[in-house]
């Protein structure tokens, strides 16, 4: 696949970001479970951080693969945390570039483009995450303000995130009756609740959130009222292609190193790629690291392009989530013991994945979606 | 001002255990390897925007830097990074690497600062992958122009240079006068190494290290003029001076261990390493 110089200048940015000011300190983030706030003033002044959004609110200027691109080539510092954290913005702000006016985007998205401001996405309650629709959290006129009520859970870069683009209730409709609000930190009754210890994604924060009477002006209010959940469709085709390239990108990263460390252990008096068994183990996952990678690029450029792929999206977001499991499964067992311990990164690598076929829409979800898409 | 900065690819000094020999060891064979910057001569570049800019104002351009490779077509991209970067042009002598030396490089660069009459040439000490530190020195002797090689700081001052060079035990500090070529070291990217005209006392870049280049310019790099030059046109039928006779892999290092503290270190330096 051979893409425009300008993709490739761009990665080329993102994977020195990724070795320089990402690699060296991930082991002390992931133990901290958090990284420090100013990578993200580090990741916009080096303009890896907004490079798919628009110049005029401080972006890159670049197309939405611009965005994957970055995601894919910023994964090779070894965790999908840090990408994660930094990435909060690439599912909270595009419904405010959808639906805002030019007033909530220069006020919203311009200072977290500069990464001064972190910011979140809020969809998934306690109560409810795969029925989107389902949500209980309500937001009720009150003169020119909404009163919000209600609770956020796993939200990621909620305990620090400065801004939280939250769906609410707002009238009856199943679907057409939701909503986004721009919450933001130091309103009275938004709290964070708590924050997330977590399996993998560790160097990102998660949070659940808490609205209790949150006073909200209406020029916080992103769109008409009703128009949150077309915008949220929209939002899933880009973070479900986000997360199928975490899914090759982790699945590369597990087969580099599984690579290196097959032909560096030796076992019975001859290197691990000495026995056909272990070299057929790493002739299939890189099958299947390549099979993946071809699928999620197609849908992207397809995307890219203008044309809107509910089903392909879908697949590549399982077909990528799984081989990231099956792949990171097979790292960890070429390694042995040493795959099993915290110093080797096929063992970091072998828990982010175990979110790909959770977040942004369960397998299950997604099978649902398909199957749609084939008239069953 | 205007600058002129050599810039030569090298195999990505990140991946240099995917440099293979073949058993014949006639050659490196390049197939595959992923190619980048020689990291000195993005020091000499990032010296040289900073030279041609007002440090609190970096958009502005006051000088123009043109950044020369000698290499295959594919090295334009190469040359579109630096231009990206903040170069405002580029040229390419087009050849291959086997069909060069130091001395056709120099002679080569030669030409072109006969051509482009620059005020000052940069380039990194040394390159990399040969690190022969030759090339730089080569020219000023070409040319019979001024040279400070391994500098670390550079401040300009009316017709020239101020370059401090680090060296064993101190800092030697030589004036230059236009046109010169410098030589960088790697210290040269500390936020206060390099000093323009326009720069003011004192300031420091919030940055130690090459600027990195944001999308708008990588796009507007497509838009800056890169000529292309045949080797022939520069250098006649000059042939190569010196012949690698021989390649040899260096023997594979053991990976390393971790210590916990100084105290580790130590012991392990006195009962495992025996260097101490
Ligand atoms: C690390 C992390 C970060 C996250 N970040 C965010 C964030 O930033 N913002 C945000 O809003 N959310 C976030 N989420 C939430 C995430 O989107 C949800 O966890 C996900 O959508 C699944 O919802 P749930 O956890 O409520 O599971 P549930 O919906 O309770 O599902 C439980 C199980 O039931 C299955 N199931 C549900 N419905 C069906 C059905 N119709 N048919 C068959 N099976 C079904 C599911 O597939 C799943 O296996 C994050 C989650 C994690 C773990
Ligand atoms: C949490 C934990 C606790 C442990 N506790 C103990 C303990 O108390 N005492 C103790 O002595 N050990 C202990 N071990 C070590 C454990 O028994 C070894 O990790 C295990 O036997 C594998 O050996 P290895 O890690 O050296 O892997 P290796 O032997 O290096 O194997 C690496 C990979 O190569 C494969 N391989 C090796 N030989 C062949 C072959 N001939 N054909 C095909 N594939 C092959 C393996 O299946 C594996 O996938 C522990 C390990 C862990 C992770």
């Amino acid at each position: 696949m051979k893409l425009d110089e300008h993709y490739e200048l761009f990665r080329a940015s993102c994977l020195r970001f990724a070795r320089e000011k990402i690699a060296p300190f991930v082991e002390e983030w992931e133990e901290a479970e958090l990284f420090p706030r100013e990578l993200y003033l580090e990741a916009a002044a080096a303009g890896v951080l907004a490079a798919a959004y628009p110049e005029e609110y401080g972006g890159g200027g670049g197309d939405m693969l611009h965005g994957l691109i970055g995601v894919e080539a910023l994964l090779t510092g070894g965790s999908s945390g840090v990408v994660a954290g930094l990435g909060s913005l690439g599912i909270a702000l595009p419904p405010i570039l959808a639906l805002g006016s030019e007033e909530q985007k220069q006020r919203f998205i311009a200072p977290v483009l500069r990464g001064e401001k972190v910011a979140a996405l809020a969809i998934t309650e306690p109560g409810t995450g795969s029925d989107v629709a389902g949500i209980a959290t309500r937001a009720v006129r009150d003169g020119t303000d909404y009163v919000l009520n209600g609770s956020k859970m796993f939200i990621t870069s909620g305990a620090r995130a400065d801004l939280v683009s939250v769906l609410a209730r707002t009238g009856p409709d199943k679907h057409g009756g939701l909503t986004f609000f721009v919450v933001e930190k130091g309103m009275p009754g938004f709290s964070v609740s708590r924050a997330l210890k977590k399996t993998g994604w560790r160097a990102s924060d998660t949070a659940e959130l808490g609205f209790d009477g949150v006073r909200v002006p209406e020029a916080n209010r992103i769109g008409d009222e009703g128009s949150g959940f077309v915008a949220l469709m929209k939002n899933f085709q880009h973070e479900r292609l986000a997360l199928a390239f975490y899914g090759h990108a982790t699945a590369a990263i597990a087969l580099e190193d599984a690579l290196a460390y097959a032909r560096a252990r030796s076992a019975f008096g001859r290197p691990l790629v000495g026995f056909q068994v272990t070299r057929h183990k790493l002739a299939r996952m890189a099958t299947e690291v390549e099979a993946a990678r071809t699928l999620n690029y197609s849908c992207a450029l397809r995307v890219r392009d203008g044309d809107y792929l509910v089903k392909e999206v879908s697949m590549a977001k399982n077909f990528s989530a799984e081989v990231a499991q099956r792949v990171c499964y097979e790292a960890v067992q070429i390694f042995g013991g040493m795959g099993f311990m915290r110093e080797t990164r096929v063992e970091r690598l072998s828990r982010d994945a175990r979110l790909l076929p959770i977040g942004g829409g369960t397998t299950e979800i997604m099978n649902e979606i398909i199957a749609k898409g084939l008239g069953l | 001002m205007k600058i002129l900065v050599a810039l030569k690819r090298v195999a990505d000094p990140a991946n240099h255990n995917k440099v293979k020999i073949p058993a014949a060891g006639d050659k490196i064979d390049t197939a595959g390897l992923e190619w980048q910057i020689n990291p000195f001569d993005l020091y000499a570049l990032e010296t040289a925007l900073r030279l041609t800019e007002d440090g609190k104002a970096p958009k502005t351009r006051l000088g123009e830097v043109v950044a020369v490779t000698l290499g295959p077509a594919e090295t334009e991209t190469n040359l579109r990074s630096a231009l990206a970067t903040g170069a405002d042009r580029a040229i390419r002598v087009d050849t291959t690497d086997d069909a060069l030396d130091g001395r056709l490089v120099a002679a080569a660069l030669q030409k072109l600062v006969e051509e482009e009459k620059p005020d000052l040439v940069l380039m990194g000490k040394q390159v990399v992958d040969g690190e022969n530190n030759y090339v730089g020195q080569a020219l000023a002797e070409l040319l019979d122009w001024p040279m400070a090689t391994f500098a670390a700081t550079i401040k300009e001052e009316a017709g020239g240079l101020l370059v401090g060079r680090e060296v064993d035990g101190g800092v030697s500090t030589l004036r230059v006068k236009f046109p010169a070529v410098v030589t960088v070291d790697l210290r040269i990217v500390a936020p206060d190494s390099v000093r323009s005209s326009k720069t003011a006392e004192g300031f420091k870049y919030p940055y130690e290290e090459v600027r990195f280049a944001p999308l708008p310019a990588i796009m507007q790099a497509k838009k800056k003029p890169l000529a292309v030059k045949k080797l022939a046109d520069l250098v006649g039928g000059a042939t190569l001076s010196s012949k690698y006779v021989k390649f040899e892999a260096p023997p594979a290092r053991k990976a390393g261990v971790k210590v916990k503290d100084v105290q580790e270190l130590v012991q392990k330096l006195a009962t495992e390493a025996k260097a101490i």
